[in-house]
């Protein structure tokens, strides 16, 4: 369930709502906001300071982190994480990662611009 | 200091047809506390016990660090307790109610209830008969909430209620959470409810504590394994697996302990892992159940 919270506060972050030094709601606020418990809260923003999106700073709060790239960073990490997802797939397949790549420029060739 | 808004230890009590077997709870104050279980699991026999209603066989209850029951009339003002049973008076209106409870309880916080009134979309003047059934639960809570008590005990306070008031309801509920001083324990069986707000999750089926733990614990621990076996011969069971079920070559894995060294021991055995999942709460508890009913019937043969 924290997966989700950190997932939506780094949406907000990737379309620009909460640029960087934006001061978070409280873990209190936030579970109070969301109608999530305050174990789950505490567990997202632990997790996204790990991952050097956000900054605790004692007594103060938690801001985004001052970093000029956090938008695209966080997007290109999303990208990543579905890529690596399609790996998976095709190892499980039994797909050599050259016949893996070979796949990839196919539909990289076969996908036009407006398809979703 | 007691740091304990609710201490149960080796709670029993015994009834002709129902028993409940010592029941362990705590609670630390200012937490949230989902109390799940089926219709007759012993929900609400545990609350009457924890809220002095009744009286344990053996084992201690201890409610806001005082002994329960004897001390049930000290707690009473920091205690706000709803279950389903409690009736209002028909021929009265909620107006009157809510000066009833003013009357009696210092903690009444009239601004917070007229917020109520209007988010619960409640009428003062109409009689309390004249309620429909979701109205009835959301006017007793409201005259619960508004006295602001410190340990909140809700017997069930979505149960009854359709979508747009539980919504309503659930809300209310999540506004509790910024109060760091306020400490809920609410049963229900509908886990979806109790899966966002709490802390703290706690089991209970045939009168006994099944399981018990935070809720990012629970969530984490159980997994569904998706995995394509060698061959259509049934799956041995290893590590802490609660169920399989398997059909042909494909098999779904329930692990209540996981941690992702069972994944390379399924690879050793050729074994290929196809998915591995998360479970709702409700998928949690109903593989728990299960576990222990079916682990109780071997016990008994």
């Amino acid at each position: 369930m924290y997966l989700q919270i950190m997932s939506q506060i780094k949406q907000k972050v990737m379309v620009g709502d909460w640029q960087t030094g934006f001061h978070l709601p409280s873990i209190r606020e936030m579970a109070s906001v969301t109608g999530v418990s305050v174990i789950t809260v505490k567990r997202a923003y632990s997790e996204l300071e790990h991952e050097g999106v956000i900054i605790t700073q004692q007594g103060r709060g938690s801001f985004i982190a001052e970093s000029e790239s956090i938008r695209s960073d966080l997007q290109f990490s999303e990208l990543d994480e579905k890529l690596k997802k399609v790996v998976f797939k095709a190892r499980q397949l039994g797909l050599s990662d050259d016949e893996t790549k070979e796949r990839m420029n196919q539909v990289l060739l076969n996908t036009t611009g407006n398809e979703q | 200091m007691n740091e304990l808004a609710i201490h149960l230890e080796n709670v029993s009590k015994h009834f002709n047809y129902f028993d409940l077997n010592s029941v362990n709870l705590t609670l630390p104050k200012g937490q949230i506390m989902g109390f799940v279980g089926a219709n007759g699991a012993g929900k609400s026999t545990t609350i009457r016990i924890i809220m002095g209603l009744m009286q344990a066989d053996s084992g201690n209850a201890t409610v806001l660090g005082q002994e329960m029951p004897k001390y049930q009339t000290q707690i009473k003002h920091n205690v706000g307790y709803s279950s389903e049973e409690m009736k209002l008076y028909g021929g009265k209106n909620l107006g009157w109610h809510m000066a009833f409870i003013k009357s009696i309880y210092p903690g009444w916080d009239d601004i917070y209830a007229k917020e109520l009134l209007q988010r619960f979309d409640l009428n003062l003047e109409q009689k309390i008969k004249q309620f429909s059934k979701g109205q009835h639960i959301k006017a007793q809570l409201l005259l619960v909430l508004a006295r602001k008590p410190k340990l909140l005990v809700l017997d069930e306070p979505t149960t009854g209620l359709d979508p747009v008031a539980r919504q309503e309801v659930n809300n209310e509920l999540a506004l509790i959470l910024k109060d760091e001083e306020r400490t809920v324990l609410f049963s229900s069986h509908n886990t979806s409810d109790v899966e966002k707000i709490s802390d703290q999750i706690t089991f209970i089926d045939r009168g006994a504590i099944i399981d018990t733990n935070d809720k990012e614990t629970f969530l984490e621990n159980w997994r569904r394994i998706q995995v394509e076996l060698p061959s259509t011969h049934p799956m041995v069971p290893m590590g802490n697996i609660v169920q399989i079920e398997q059909d042909g070559r494909l098999a779904s894995v329930i692990s209540n302990q996981f941690c992702p060294s069972i994944l390379e021991a399924y690879q050793q055995q050729n074994i290929k892992v196809l998915a591995v999942e998360n479970m709702t709460l409700e998928e949690i508890f109903l593989a728990n159940v299960n576990h222990r009913r079916q682990a109780q019937t071997i016990g008994a043969k």
